[in-house]
């Protein structure tokens, strides 16, 4: 941030900074762009490890198509978190965020957004293209998306707790794994809910208004438990 | 109103002191209550009329059970006092608790998998409660593994605390998952606003074991928290004396 930001007005300046920091983050996304391709064709693998283990049948397949989209996304997700503060961390720009004048929350809350700029919003794109391999019935494709679209933001947030506090630690993967996987067995049981309603002709709205309820919820609290993590961390 | 208790209580020589006193009258209170609650439960009360005997692992079940979700709580409340007044105390009963809290949610499991083989025909279903049960015992194994991870002892503690913090909210997902989901686990039998459902003869022994259950998590987390403190308060001359005391008689 220049000098004459630091004048500004303090609002205004704090959105200067959010904005920047999701810039500057789709920008290191663009030009790495393994980072971002990595959890989209694990995506693409997971799903379809599952008609070779399982069965090829379609009847089968339909049935379980909801549940092995989600899982896919849930693992993509968490494998792309290991990476949300840690190349940060080893090129120090984490200390100079955590030096910064501007609230950590928001900016924990703009890295968040930026991560799931590029992986959330990849993996909901490639959504459809699984559920027609998987032969999902027809009726149940809005639910899918609409409860990814819900689902993915949440588990960027609640993954984001569980990047901050491994950050540090050496290998820190595995852990982040077992921290993170409770918290999104809600967004999960959700998530498929909604999938499994919809494939049966009934209203899923139930299913997604527990998610956005849980969304918000996360939107406000996650960000303030990312922030605290890292300051933790980071003595 | 004075507060000179709750600052003591931040102390870990006044808790070793008080404890060592407190102990060998917990843990006989304790084994009183728990042979005359598992005695009662298990040879005297009446068979269950749709049961049969089966039904008398509920003795071990449901205080594992309660135990397995109010220790997680009691981490939460020892987390928060850790973040907000700092006391190395709290730390040590958050770190003390975790082993603990995974033992009972990992005995309420399986002795539910063991009642569910005969009354449901299946060691496990994904029902609500079972599920969110292995929930907050994968939960307790996440608290566990960041400590082992972490060897630094205050950003630990902190680490340790919000972790602890954050995952409190499956606490009343498995409270209500039996209410919520219209699944296969009963609903809860105890309620402390209503008139139990059960009969009184099997009732009173389900309350003891309960209360014995929860001495025995006492007595286990004090020689635990006993143990801990000696080992952080290696360096301080209290400890030295204390344990050149003990090596003497």
């Amino acid at each position: 941030m220049s000098d004459t930001s630091l004048q500004g007005n303090q609002s205004l300046q704090g959105s200067r900074a959010f904005l920047g920091l999701v810039k500057r983050d789709l920008i290191l996304a663009f030009r790495t762009p393994g980072q971002t391709l990595n959890p989209v064709a694990f995506y693409l693998m997971v799903a379809s490890l599952f008609p070779l283990g399982i069965a090829p049948e379609k009847e089968l397949l339909s049935q379980l198509a909801g549940g092995i989209v989600w899982i896919g996304a849930l693992l993509a997700v968490l494998l792309s978190l290991d990476s949300l503060f840690r190349s940060d961390q080893e090129d120090g720009s984490l200390d100079q965020l955590l030096l910064s004048p501007h609230p950590l929350p928001l900016l924990v809350l703009a890295k968040i957004s930026a991560h799931w700029l590029t992986t959330g919003v990849a993996l909901i794109a490639m959504a459809p293209l699984l559920a027609l391999m998987l032969h999902l019935p027809a009726q149940a494709f809005p639910a899918l998306i609409l409860s990814l679209l819900v689902g993915t933001p949440l588990m960027s947030l609640a993954g984001g707790i569980g990047a901050a506090l491994t950050v540090r630690v050496q290998r820190g993967g595995i852990l982040l794994t077992l921290l993170s996987l409770p918290l999104y067995i809600p967004v999960l049981i959700f998530g498929t809910g909604a999938v499994q309603t919809a494939v049966e002709g009934m209203s899923y709205s139930g299913h997604l208004l527990w998610m956005a309820a849980l969304l918000m919820f996360g939107l406000c609290l996650a960000p303030l438990a990312i922030a605290a993590s890292l300051r933790i961390v980071a003595d | 109103m004075n507060w000179t208790f709750f600052h003591k209580l931040g102390s870990p020589r006044w808790f070793y002191e008080i404890s060592g006193k407190w102990l060998p009258w917990l843990a006989i209170l304790a084994a009183l209550l728990m042979a005359i609650g598992l005695i009662w439960g298990l040879m005297f009360t009446p068979p269950d009329y749709l049961q049969g005997n089966s039904y008398r692992i509920i003795f071990i079940h449901v205080p594992t059970a309660f135990l397995a979700s109010a220790v997680y709580v009691m981490m939460a409340c020892a987390g928060v006092v850790t973040l907000v007044w700092k006391m190395k105390l709290a730390d040590m009963v958050l770190k003390c608790c975790a082993p603990i809290g995974a033992s009972f949610c990992l005995m309420a499991l399986v002795t539910g998998a063991i009642w569910g083989k005969p009354t449901w025909g299946t060691w496990w279903v994904w029902d609500a409660r079972l599920t969110s049960m292995l929930i907050l015992l994968f939960l307790y194994m996440g608290v566990i593994a960041l400590r082992g991870a972490m060897r630094n002892t205050s950003t630990a503690a902190k680490a340790c605390a919000i972790l602890t913090l954050v995952g409190v909210i499956n606490i009343p997902i498995i409270k209500f998952s039996v209410q919520w989901w219209n699944t296969l686990h009963q609903g809860a039998t105890l309620k402390l606003t209503e008139k139990p459902s059960m009969a009184p003869e099997m009732l009173w022994p389900l309350l003891i074991s309960i209360a014995a259950f929860y001495l025995f998590f006492t007595v286990v987390l004090i020689l635990r928290l006993r143990t801990e403190i000696l080992d952080r308060e290696r360096r301080t001359k209290w400890v030295h004396k204390t344990v050149l005391a003990k090596l003497e008689n």
